[in-house]
């Protein structure tokens, strides 16, 4: 059975239009504090989720949103929450880093790495309690550097937890390149530990649709874990009013109030040699740089646009869903704005 | 006198420092793009970025500092110490004592912290009673940018372990970074007075354990530390109008404590309000009050901290952090 493109399409759109319109109450400053999108990273999560089923949980990061949706949680009851009202889904005391749902065993956190061990365990209690479920874990190619992940493959490994550890890897830990902070192969890193690892293109939903199968079979049938890592692109960067895009996308804004200071400090009379400074000064450049070079700005990078260029050879029923799905957000954005019902 | 903002008195006082003691060095999270200033003077081999793997960062800069260097570890914010706690409770904070007096850490662990932004509650403690029960730990809080600058000088000339806490509210780089965003459409309760004001021309290290008198009065005495001092200055200019003569003590400092600032305060106005952001229960609040009436202080005594989780929503989290209408009620349930 191959992937139903349709299908993962429908998934990755609601996500972005959704995740359109959160971005939009941010701007407006609805949203108060950090708010990090799943934009780019949608192949991903519905490659995965699309197959998950009753019983099954999830282990999310601090871009939660995308996942939960594509579960099937409330969206009027996740955006509500996202504007902190007290008929969101957690009553407007967690946020979008902190989304919690019992009914979908699906848990959020903002601590880097903690989709791990909160994995190991949902997949330790499905062993005892739910044979035949699983556990996805969703993190960050820069989460593989914190301990508890690292932990976690290893103790899924030794007792054949039914975990699939899902690294979305866009190659930055906020403003941090990751290769520059990381030894070593990720996936020999999990191989090490006796988890089997695949790579995947994280724009393209039905080769993680496939690749995520092969995990589950694996997983549901208790021979153990698979790491899958799938590289991709956010958009956004690493959240809204992101500084180092702001830095690439609006230099005349943003850079006098910085340049300025760094100058200053460049020439400063007291500290290490031009050799030193000038090496500093790369690194600050190196990422300003990389960010100017951005892979963002080509739409081969976008998994929505990628899905949808596959199916346009029948334009009407792309037409039809896209139509179907924009009224659909469009609702969920009025109620969830529209009066407390509780 | 110049004047600086909060985070910019930090790394002044920070980069004055490390042209004077080459031995510091800064490391941490993200550092080259937060610290670019220094990473541009004083090179890469100083100020270096790290993984997010606060085990290992936090507990190699403890380990260096044990072996000659004096490392600024920078975590992202004070709630990510859990990750790495480790290094704090049984190493840096035990060393001195299991090695007989004869070795200690010279670290200090920089993380902004605090609340009042809707990050929620797994990014806007504030910590700084859970740290400071730990004997061994040094926890700073500065309140205003003088302060924060004359601390961290202190901190980096200090023969232990220090956690220097920089309140997100007061800091102007942290606030943008993670709240704001460049926008224009949301608006934070800023203490004005803490986010930017006059420092020296020349750093000089304050005192840790020094508390000062912010506002002088005679019918209460409010104490706190950061963000909470500036509430309480302000509760007590509103109390002010009411005919109430409230004291304001900034602690600044929770470890080591000025005991002796507190015990004399509290014996002249005979009434003590807490002002403390950080969790009610086992904490800063409840250590002054221990030390009062181990001091045989007759007193009254009130406190206005965070009792629960920090909601996400801004409303409520604005009623669960001390806000000056709380601390006024405690004041005026106190006189009556």
């Amino acid at each position: 059975m191959p992937a139903d493109l349709w299908s993962l399409y429908s998934l990755m759109l609601k996500s972005r239009l959704f995740e359109e319109a959160t971005a939009t109450l941010w701007q407006d400053g609805l949203i108060s504090g950090e708010l990090h999108l799943g934009t780019g990273e949608e192949a991903i999560v519905a490659g995965v989720v699309a197959q998950l089923r009753d019983g099954d949980a999830m282990a999310l990061d601090h871009r939660g949103t995308a996942a939960l949706l594509m579960r099937g949680v409330d969206p009027v009851a996740i955006m509500r929450e996202l504007l902190g009202r007290p008929d969101g889904l957690c009553r407007g005391m967690g946020g979008h880093m902190h989304l919690y749902s019992r009914d979908h065993l699906a848990a959020c956190s903002g601590i880097v790495g903690a989709a791990g061990p909160c994995a190991a365990g949902f997949a330790l209690a499905a062993q005892h309690l739910r044979p035949g479920t699983i556990a996805v874990a969703f993190f960050g190619e820069a989460a593989m550097n914190q301990g508890m992940l690292m932990e976690s493959l290893n103790l899924a490994s030794a007792w054949a937890l039914p975990v699939l550890f899902v690294c979305k890897d866009d190659g930055w830990g906020i403003t941090t390149q990751s290769q520059t902070v990381t030894g070593g192969d990720l996936q020999e890193r999990a191989q090490g530990l006796g988890v089997p690892a695949v790579e995947v293109d994280g724009r393209d939903a039905g080769a993680v649709w496939e690749a995520s199968r092969s995990a589950m079979q694996r997983a549901r049938s208790g021979q153990g874990p698979t790491f899958i890592q799938a590289r991709c692109v956010h958009l956004e960067g690493h959240f809204l009013g992101f500084q180092l895009l702001r830095m690439a996308r609006e230099p005349l804004k943003e850079m006098p109030g910085i340049t300025l200071p760094l100058t200053r400090a460049f020439l400063h009379a007291r500290g290490a040699a031009l050799g030193q400074r000038r090496a500093g000064l790369k690194q600050v450049l190196g990422a300003v740089l990389a960010t100017l070079r951005d892979p963002r700005r080509d739409a081969a990078n976008d998994p929505v646009q990628l899905a949808r260029r596959a199916l346009l050879s029948d334009p009407l029923r792309l037409k039809a869903l896209e139509d179907q799905l924009e009224g659909e957000i469009d609702a969920v954005l009025a109620s969830a704005v529209g009066e407390d019902a509780s | 006198m110049r004047s600086m903002r909060f985070t910019q008195a930090v790394d002044d006082a920070l980069a004055t420092a490390m042209a004077e003691d080459p031995n510091i060095v800064v490391l941490g999270e993200d550092v080259p793009l937060l610290r670019r200033n220094l990473l541009v003077r004083f090179g890469p081999g100083r100020v270096r970025g790290t993984p997010i793997s606060e085990s290992a960062f936090l507990g190699a800069g403890v380990a260096a500092a044990m072996a000659g260097l004096r490392p600024v570890v920078e975590v992202y914010m004070v709630d990510f110490l859990g990750v790495g706690m480790d290094a704090l409770l049984n190493h840096a904070a035990k060393l001195e004592a299991f090695s007989g007096g004869g070795w200690t850490a010279p670290v200090v662990v920089r993380a902004p912290c605090g609340g009042g932004y809707g990050d929620g509650g797994q990014h806007e403690q504030s910590l700084w009673g859970w740290l400071a029960h730990i004997p061994g730990l040094a926890v700073l809080v500065p309140s205003t940018p003088a302060d924060a600058g004359g601390l961290m000088l202190a901190a980096l000339q200090h023969d232990g372990p220090v956690i220097f806490l920089e309140h997100k509210l007061l800091s102007e780089t942290w606030l943008e970074f993670l709240g704001s965003g460049a926008r224009r459409t949301v608006q934070y309760d800023v203490p004005a007075e803490g986010t930017r004001g006059k420092v020296p021309n020349r750093w000089k290290p304050l005192p840790m354990g020094e508390a000062v008198t912010r506002r002088p009065g005679t019918d209460v005495t409010i104490a706190g530390v950061g963000v909470g001092v500036h509430r309480a200055v302000e509760a007590a200019q509103t109390l002010d109008l009411e005919g109430i003569s409230a004291g304001v003590l900034d602690l600044r400092t929770v470890s080591p404590l000025d005991r002796t600032a507190v015990r004399e305060a509290v014996a002249r106005t005979g009434r003590l309000v807490v002002v403390d952001e950080d969790y009610e229960g086992f904490g800063l609040s409840g250590e002054l009050a221990a030390l009062v009436l181990e001091a045989g202080i007759s007193c009254r005594f009130a406190r206005v901290c965070t009792r629960t989780t920090i909601p996400y929503a801004r409303p409520l989290e604005d009623r669960a952090l001390p806000n000056t209408e709380r601390i006024c009620a405690a004041v005026r349930e106190l006189l009556q």
